[in-house]
């Protein structure tokens, strides 16, 4: 790793002044994204501003319809939390198989979204949800969130502060990991919203990340069960390829990930 | 450079590091805590586990200035003076290592699944936590046999207290 300077935050004012002071710096969440990218010297921030000690950053609220967690709060937490059992037990559930024990107890979901990895969980969770992401300075559907491969919409010097999520009527998860890394070989979110809407997003497929399923939306929209994606056909084109699967593989798995997060999600 | 203040096995200690010092290089390079290791450094393989604030963690992936006013536990600070912890213990008598270089990592996380667990434990549930500690010579089959054993044994000297 390269020479940097730590930073402690304390609230997010002071992470954020610490940012406009600082040449080139890096918010540390959790770390468990950060550290080895900059262990591996592709990443040398001048500066890391450490948001793992900012109150305001942790917790998770059930208000009404909107189950909200603040975007410090780590995977172990999300998936302990009584609230999110409850409200969206499928976000409990993705989170229970994400990374390890020892990562689950720093990674946070903040973290996870603002890098964006084109394989990581949270992404079809807030694209499958209609979700809207909290920053410091204003909301952010996420839609408009995630911009491809580590891109979102996030400005520089700009902090997640939460992430809100309507209550489903429906909602469920599965995922084909990667033996090894845990990340989604492709993984699928299906939600059905309280006012009727379906939306099927899938991740760890696409060459731009993130990704709505419309064919596959359009089948349970007329018929809310695994075998209505029978039929449905899902083209490789665009899709990721490499060592551990091709894009025709992948396709395939979009299709059996969202008949079993349909069959989850009851 | 800074100072990072932290308790460390019970004794408190300040340590002046490089901001970019990992926690495990701290524990190991400046208070020749050497039995926590280091394996393959990219978060994998888990042979760095030790206990922050009482949460099983990977120091090879935590700057040691986020330890910064934290209590840690390494693989040194279980055992009671002669008397092996008992999922030491438990690791010995089940023949839970061969050459030894992951079992640090293996009894602090198999340390943090028993008291997240208690005596719910199955074999199952055992393999299913293991995963972010890699084991290349056992087969993993006496690790789990070893934490099962350790569970009992532990809820057993949580009772005794």
């Amino acid at each position: 790793m390269y020479q940097t300077i730590y930073h402690r935050a304390s609230s997010v004012d002071e992470a954020v002044s610490l940012f406009a002071k600082s040449t080139e710096a890096k918010f540390l969440a959790g770390g468990q994204t950060l550290l080895p990218v900059m262990k591996q010297r592709l990443a040398s921030p001048s500066d890391v501003i450490d948001l793992g000690k900012i109150k305001e950053l942790q917790g998770v609220e059930l208000l009404g319809d909107v189950l909200t967690i603040k975007a410090g709060t780590t995977y172990f937490d999300i998936m302990q939390n009584a609230d999110v059992k409850k409200a969206i037990p499928a976000i409990a559930y993705l989170t229970s198989m994400l990374g390890d024990p020892a990562v689950r107890y720093r990674g946070t979901i903040g973290g996870s979204i603002a890098n964006n990895d084109p394989a990581a969980d949270y992404p079809a969770a807030l694209l499958a949800l209609g979700a809207t992401v909290k920053t410091n300075k204003r909301s952010i559907a996420a839609e408009d969130f995630f911009q491809g491969l580590f891109t979102t919409a996030l400005e520089d010097g700009e902090i997640i502060t939460a992430v809100s999520f309507p209550v489903p009527a429906k909602a469920g998860y599965e995922k084909m990991r990667h033996p090894a890394s845990r990340f989604a070989l492709t993984a699928v979110f299906v939600a059905q919203t309280k006012s009727g809407e379906i939306r099927v997003a899938a991740t760890g497929a696409s060459e731009s990340g993130v990704m709505r399923v419309p064919a596959i939306e359009a089948a349970l929209k007329a018929n809310w069960s695994p075998s209505a994606i029978d039929s449905v056909s899902i083209s490789a084109s665009n899709l990721l390829a490499d060592i551990h699967g091709t894009a025709e593989y992948r396709a395939n798995l979009i299709k059996v990930m969202a008949q079993r997060a349909v069959a989850a999600a009851g | 450079m800074s100072t990072v203040k932290l308790t460390v096995n019970g004794k408190a200690v300040a340590v002046d590091v490089e901001d970019r010092t990992l926690l495990v290089q701290l524990l190991r390079e400046h208070l020749n805590l050497t039995g926590t290791h280091v394996g393959c450094d990219t978060s994998q393989c888990g042979a760095c586990v030790v206990h922050v604030d009482g949460k099983a963690v990977k120091s090879c992936t935590m700057l040691a200035g986020q330890a910064d006013g934290a209590s840690v536990t390494t693989i040194e600070g279980i055992a009671k003076g002669d008397e092996l912890h008992p999922m030491q213990a438990a690791f010995r008598d089940n023949h839970g290592l061969q050459c030894g270089y992951c079992t640090p990592g293996m009894i602090m996380s198999a340390i943090d699944i028993v008291h997240r667990h208690g005596g719910e434990l199955d074999e199952t549930t055992v393999r299913h936590e293991l995963e972010g500690n890699i084991c290349r010579c056992t087969g993993y089959h006496n690790i789990v046999k070893a934490v099962l054993d350790a569970a009992g044994r532990m809820k057993v000297s949580q009772a005794a207290e």
